[in-house]
């Protein structure tokens, strides 16, 4: 044995010195044994040594890679391990602690007007809004391969981040014609899957589906009337037979439900191709659908518009004007990083500038009416709203002296150049044409060409006489758009109208371009029919906007808003350069509301069989807390199809209820005090 | 190593090389101190040897998964494609891509109507159990939930026995558009090879249409519960006028066949039990009927299956996962819980083999008579063979009896025997199946009756389970009509079943049965007494019953002749190849039939998948050679176009043998 030592002892030696520092542990041990002999404790020594040696090179080789592996698998495997005990648990248990936190949940609608015994009665029809509906490939070019049917809108986007350039390729139509571009065809996704999660986890229509669901509904009394929201209302038509179909279906589903006419719900942009809709179906057919004029009476029951904008939404227009509208993508609203960030390399804006401006439907939601509606330079019928003015009222006092000194918000201008001319009365504005303001062709640069939007045409001097016009109404913004953005606008005004009509017997009024503008249509001859306007109030809504010339280089976008301009204290309607309005975030009350509180209400030229109209406005309330997710009593365009109280009103129509029965209006805003100061002749 | 050598001295009390006592006390002394040392070393040594070994290797290989996983990704999408040719040669171009270049474009809509099993089923509205599944498949995708809750699963896919309808407070419905049948499973293509083909020559969701429908459910009971017949009629009439009035090519795939002669004589057929169409429907609105693997006279698998539960492929799901249904998800009695489901889904009773002896054989005749099973291979150097087969005995029990001649033949009558109530053990046998009210004697007295054909199988099937043939009763028919202008002929039970129909009035219309062929397909059983236990299913398939080397079409108890895999060539052929060829009185307007039948070969290496010449029943709708007919015919083109029949098998000789008035 001793021999063995030995040897071996002579072999570590010479590294006495380097296991020094190794040995401290044991040297109380030695302590202990100091009356033994010397050369004991060098045979211990050695031993040490050899051990520490090993200890060393072991402690080498566990370095780097290998803690990395040690690491990454203790993760894996407590994440299996959670995984595994999160599918163990019991489907109730996070309700469960859900209830112990916040108290007992309410029934969803569903199951609470199921105990009261409703049964699902008139069949459904929803109709989606702009980017909720899915898009799918069904042809590409080389760089979309293997996507075939697979979703490039909707879902997870994951294509977006892969391949980013193809994927804007193929999500653009044709700046020409508005419709494919050759060689690619992009197609909505049809059925309820179309619109019932926008991505994973981000509901858009499966709650209500869910809660009609327990009443009995399933899909044959369902329908969901899906179409590519990118093209105009009658390309849809056009293209893909969409409005064909949704005739075809709801006349389907009315003589199978044993004659139970139909509950309309559409959501949206989906509320303005209603419109079309119900024009188009009683038109004769070459262009319409040629369903006689009783069409309607025979086969709707009531229209439940949810957060339609009728008169359009001023964020459309910052959307086309410079891409920058919170809201022109809903995506942006999730994937807050995601538009912001430089995904395609610089110049994300003008790619997705691009791709929205071939996108005929956008500008079905420029805001119509003109300055009739929306206030011209020194009015608007909002003026005098203040954002707290709601939670002042409940605990009322002596505020209304308050309200005299607050400025006056001039809403009428919708796009001012400078926070000061924002403010300014008109008479000292100075605003010089830009009509007449030559294009300057000079300053194109072609190496932006790869990004093309057409402010590269436009050149130095026509973007100064932009900026010296100073001030834009909802009118005089229509001019600005086809001063700024020609080709596209040619393409809109095909196939949407902004105006006003004076006659409404003018026979120009059949035309499909008119069909989708409150303003310039009839109602259709159902007198039993009803329409509801359901929508969310309580929230900051974009109204107004400050801009300022971008200061960058030629190939940005050279309009931006003026995100320095704040109001004057917390209160103010001004932030970030955008003064905001009561509504539900993206559709001021204005838009979704005067339709039904004053320009159908009763017997007027654009309602003349007197279909009964309804408002229901939703106040919005946060989610109490995080476990509630987007909230059950959420007023955002949106959530609000979460919203259990717009669900049960729903679910109450399309059982058999009437709007009587849901006791008729329910109104929070000063929607009737706005209305009033509109002069529409009626 | 060192305290390892070190561990030696202790176990040898008193080394040869110590010569002083003092020596020793301190060599002990020193043990000590080193155990205890050693068990601490030794401690964390088996902690890294263990634990964190094993995370290591968990992370060292997730690591190398996400790695070749991200390598994967970035992979150009042409490089297996590259491979594939690398080692097989250059691939054909696919169908779609190569009629393309020939300057077809999309003409005519399509419909795509699914078989059985092939549609995906979704949930409405269930019990407890089911929690969290609402708008979740149950049937098709994963089949997730059939691992995790196998017995709520069950509860969930059965339909009320008595009815036939959705047991009270559970609703699973069809899953509606292409997303229905195009996969099957995640990788297990069903439609979707066809609607891509289809899709590059201009297809898209505007002119196809899958009617997808309840295949559980009786034909019938599909229009009474979801109206499916009329949203069939409605979207075809649809997609007519939406394409400037270019009728319709329908593509029923195995059931769907018989699911789609339903709906010609329910279309035509008056209003309350009908759709009111007009007897011009069909001519209006049909330009082709082309059926693919269609089981027109029924599947002899459709009787193992109602009998004992053991066809290999009364769920498509067996062929592809075997292990699904023969593994205990159910804690036993997988079989049981399986048939009780099963019996509950009236449609598997459309299946069963119409027309009885005339078309299937009697006890010694059948019209396949001396089939040999690998003529393919023996092609050169053929002999005929002189064995008759006696594939008209659908089921014998025991081999003898199967190759008997009837005269020998001592036979039992089954249906006097009273049933006997008093087997019945409520306590073990908590799967019902109608077996357990047979009791002993009965199913000796079924074992008696020895040898059973298409016809007396039926009254075989009636005393074992009466409750699922009074139902099936109600909705399907199996016989021979002698009069098809008889009034109850206009019953919607017939319209099904092609030899107590007539085809509509359509002179324009073309029909053409698309199939594989050449590959083994069950006919006829050999069964035994299961003696197990009480709660078994009394009766198995005796696997032992083999031909050996000159029977070779007997293997495992199963007769097999040609066809493709599933349905026999009698059953998809004779009504084209004789039934309805020129005017006869199951076809009076003379609708013109086609066969095209393609034969089997097995993909050539592990790359092609599932083949691009299959003959399968199901993995013939990625044949290529059929997906260039099938667009032929939608981009225009008539049968002559395509170059009239073709024909691999004997059907015109087999279906000459049958003496079926015309």
């Amino acid at each position: 044995m001793s021999s063995v030592r030995r040897r071996r002892g002579s072999e570590a030696q010479s590294k006495e010195i380097q296991a020094e520092e190794n040995n401290k542990e044991e040297e109380e041990e030695e302590k202990e044994h100091g009356e033994d002999d010397n050369d004991k404790n060098k045979k211990k020594k050695k031993m040490k040594d050899e051990k520490s040696k090993e200890k060393q090179e072991k402690k080498r080789k566990w370095s780097c890679i290998d803690s990395c592996c040690w690491f990454v698998g203790c993760i894996c495997t407590v994440w299996w391990l959670m995984l595994f005990l999160y599918k163990l648990m019991p489907a109730s248990l996070p309700q469960y602690v859900t209830e112990a936190i916040t108290g007992p949940l309410p029934d969803p609608p569903g199951v609470k007007l199921k105990k009261e015994g409703l049964t699902a009665k008139h069949p459904v029809v929803f109709v989606p809004g702009i980017v909720t509906g899915g898009l799918e490939l069904w042809e590409g070019h080389q760089c979309a391969e293997g996507l075939f049917r697979k979703r490039l809108w909707g879902g997870t986007f994951g294509e977006v981040y892969k391949r980013p350039s193809c994927w804007a390729e193929h999500m653009s139509l044709d700046n020409e014609t508005g419709l494919d571009p050759p060689g690619i065809r992009v197609r909505p996704v049809s059925g309820l899957v179309a619109a019932d999660y926008f991505a994973p986890g981000y509901f858009v229509w499966a709650v209500l589906i869910a809660n009609l669901a327990h009443i009995g509904y399933e899909e044959k009394s369902m329908y969901m009337a899906a179409y590519d929201w990118r093209i105009s209302f009658q390309n849809t038509e056009v293209r893909d037979r969409a409005l064909s179909r949704i005739k075809s279906n709801i006349e389907l589903m009315v003589a199978t439900n044993g004659g139970n006419k139909a509950v309309i719900l559409p959501h949206s942009m989906g509320v303005l191709y209603f419109l079309h809709f119900m024009k188009w179906v009683e038109a004769p057919a070459p262009m319409g659908g040629g369903g006689g004029s009783d069409w309607c009476s025979k086969y709707i029951k009531a229209v439940v518009n949810i957060g339609g904008p009728f008169l359009g939404v001023p964020k459309a227009i910052a959307g086309l004007f410079s891409a920058e509208a919170r809201d022109i993508a809903v995506a942006r609203a999730l994937a807050p990083g995601f538009l912001d960030n430089d995904l395609f390399r610089l110049q994300t804006l003008q790619h997705v500038m691009r791709m929205t401006r071939t996108w005929d439907s956008t500008m079905s939601m420029i805001p119509r009416g003109g300055e009739t509606i929306w206030g011209g330079l020194d009015w608007s019928p909002e003026e005098g709203y203040t954002p707290s003015e709601r939670k002042q009222n409940s605990n009322n006092t002596q505020l209304t002296g308050q309200e005299t000194n607050k400025t006056n918000v001039n809403y009428g201008r919708m796009i001012s150049f400078g926070r000061d001319v924002a403010e300014a009365p008109s008479t000292e504005i100075e605003m010089t044409d830009f009509r007449g303001a030559i294009k300057g062709h000079s300053v194109a640069n072609t190496s932006c060409r790869d990004v093309w939007t057409e402010y590269h045409d436009m050149g130095v001097e026509g973007v100064r006489a932009v900026a010296e016009h100073k001030v834009y109404t909802a009118s005089s913004i229509i001019d600005l758009l086809q001063f700024v953005a020609p080709k596209m606008m040619a393409r809109g005004s095909a196939h949407f109208s902004y105006g006003i009509a004076d006659n409404l017997d003018d026979p120009k009024y059949q035309h499909y371009k008119y069909w989708s503008n409150p303003l310039e249509t009839k109602l259709p001859n159902a007198p039993d029919m009803e329409i509801f306007s359901m929508y969310g109030v309580g929230l900051p809504t974009e109204r107004a906007y400050i801009y300022k010339l971008s200061p960058y280089a030629e190939c940005y976008i050279p309009f931006e808003i003026d995100t320095t301009a704040e109001g004057p204290d917390e209160d103010s309607c001004l932030k970030g350069g955008v003064y905001t309005v009561d509504g539900d975030e993206t559709v001021p009350v204005l838009s979704t509301g005067f339709m039904c509180a004053k320009g159908w209400r009763g017997k007027t030229r654009f309602n003349p069989f007197g279909i009964k109209t309804y408002i229901r406005e939703y106040e919005h309330s946060p989610p109490a807390n995080f476990l509630e997710g987007r909230g059950t009593q959420s007023g955002a365009h949106v959530d609000i199809m979460g919203n259990f109280a717009l669900i049960e009103d729903v679910i109450r129509v399309a059982a058999g209820a009437k709007g009587e029965d849901l006791r008729g209006d329910q109104v929070y805003s000063d929607i009737f005090k706005w209305s009033e100061k509109i002069k529409l002749r009626l | 190593m060192s305290f390892l050598r070190r561990r030696k001295p202790t176990s040898t009390p008193s080394s040869p090389n110590s010569d002083h006592n003092n020596d020793d006390s301190d060599i002990d002394n020193d043990k000590e101190k080193k155990t205890i040392r050693e068990e601490k070393r030794k401690n964390t040594n088996t902690r890294w040897s263990c634990l964190d070994n094993c995370w290591w290797f968990v992370g060292g290989v997730c690591t190398v998964w996400w790695f070749l996983l991200f390598l994967y990704n970035a992979m150009p999408r042409s490089i297996p494609q590259y491979v594939t040719e690398v080692i097989a040669g250059p691939m054909p171009d696919p169908p779609g891509i190569k009629l393309a270049k020939e300057g077809l474009k999309a003409n005519h809509p399509v419909v795509f109507v699914p078989g059985i099993v092939t549609c995906g089923l979704e949930l409405w509205e269930g019990e407890s159990c089911a929690d969290g599944l609402f708008r979740k498949r149950l049937w098709g995708g994963t089949f997730g939930e059939l691992y995790k809750r196998p017995l709520c699963w069950v509860k969930h896919m059965s339909l009320d026995n008595e009815t036939g309808l959705d047991p009270p407070g559970m609703r699973i419905r069809p899953v509606s558009g292409l997303v229905a049948a195009d996969y099957f499973a995640p990788g297990f293509f069903v439609w979707a090879v066809l609607i891509a083909n289809l899709a590059r020559i201009g297809y898209e969701e505007k002119n196809m249409y899958m009617a997808s429908y309840d295949w559980r459910l009786s034909f019938q009971n599909t229009e009474v519960r979801d109206q499916t017949l009329r949203r069939m009629k409605s979207n075809i009439e649809l997609m007519v006028a939406t394409n400037g009035g270019k009728k319709v090519v329908v593509i029923p795939h195995s059931m769907g066949t018989l699911y789609f002669l339903h709906f010609m004589k329910w279309v035509e057929a008056p209003a309350p039990m009908g759709g009111g169409g007009g007897s011009d429907w069909c001519a209006k609105h049909i330009k082709a009927v082309m059926n693919i693997g269609g089981p027109f006279l029924g599947v002899p698998k459709t009787l193992a299956g109602l009998f004992s539960m053991e066809a290999k492929d009364i769920a498509i799901v067996k062929a592809f996962a075997p292990h699904v249904l023969e593994s205990d998800v159910f804690h036993f009695q997988t079989l049981q819980h399986l048939m009780r489901m099963t019996r509950t889904w009236d449609s598997t009773m459309s299946m069963i083999p119409k027309g009885g002896e005339t078309i299937w054989g009697g006890l010694d005749w059948s019209p396949e008579g001396h089939y040999e099973c690998n003529t393919k291979q023996h092609k050169n150097n053929h002999k005929p063979s002189v064995k008759n087969m006696n594939y008209g005995r659908l089921i014998s029990f025991g081999k003898e009896v199967a190759t008997l001649h009837s005269s020998k033949l001592e036979r039992l009558d089954f249906k006097g025997t009273l049933k006997d109530k008093k087997h019945v053990n409520a306590s073990i046998c908590d799967v019902w199946t109608e077996y357990h009210e047979m009791g002993i004697e009965n199913v000796e007295a079924i074992a008696k009756y020895k040898a059973y054909t298409a016809d007396s199988i039926l009254d075989l099937l009636y005393f074992v389970a009466p409750k699922m043939m009074k139902r099936g009763d109600a909705h399907f028919s199996h016989g021979i009509a002698d009069d098809l202008d008889d009034p109850k002929y206009n019953h919607y039970k017939y319209w099904s079943n092609p030899l107590a129909t007539t085809l509509p009035n359509a002179t324009d219309m073309e029909i053409y049965s698309m199939y594989g062929v050449g590959i083994p397909t069950e006919r006829a059983y050999v069964y035994k007494v299961n003696s197990d236990s009480k709660c078994n299913i009394p009766f198995k398939i005796d696997t032992l019953a083999d031909g050996g080397k000159d029977d070779s079409c007997l293997q495992g108890g199963v007769y097999s002749t040609d066809g493709d895999e599933t349905v026999p060539v009698l059953s998809s052929g004779f009504m084209f190849a004789k039934g309805w060829r020129g005017k006869t009185r199951f076809n009076p307007s003379g609708i013109r039939t086609y066969i095209r039948e393609y034969d089997h070969s097995p993909p050539a290496n592990l790359l092609e998948g599932r083949g691009t010449q299959s003959g399968a029943h199901v993995d013939i709708l990625g044949n290529f050679a059929l997906i260039e007919d099938i667009i032929r015919v939608a981009a225009g083109a008539t049968c002559e176009d395509l170059g009239g029949e073709r024909v691999y098998s004997d059907i015109f000789k087999w279906s000459e043998k049958i003496n079926l008035k015309l």
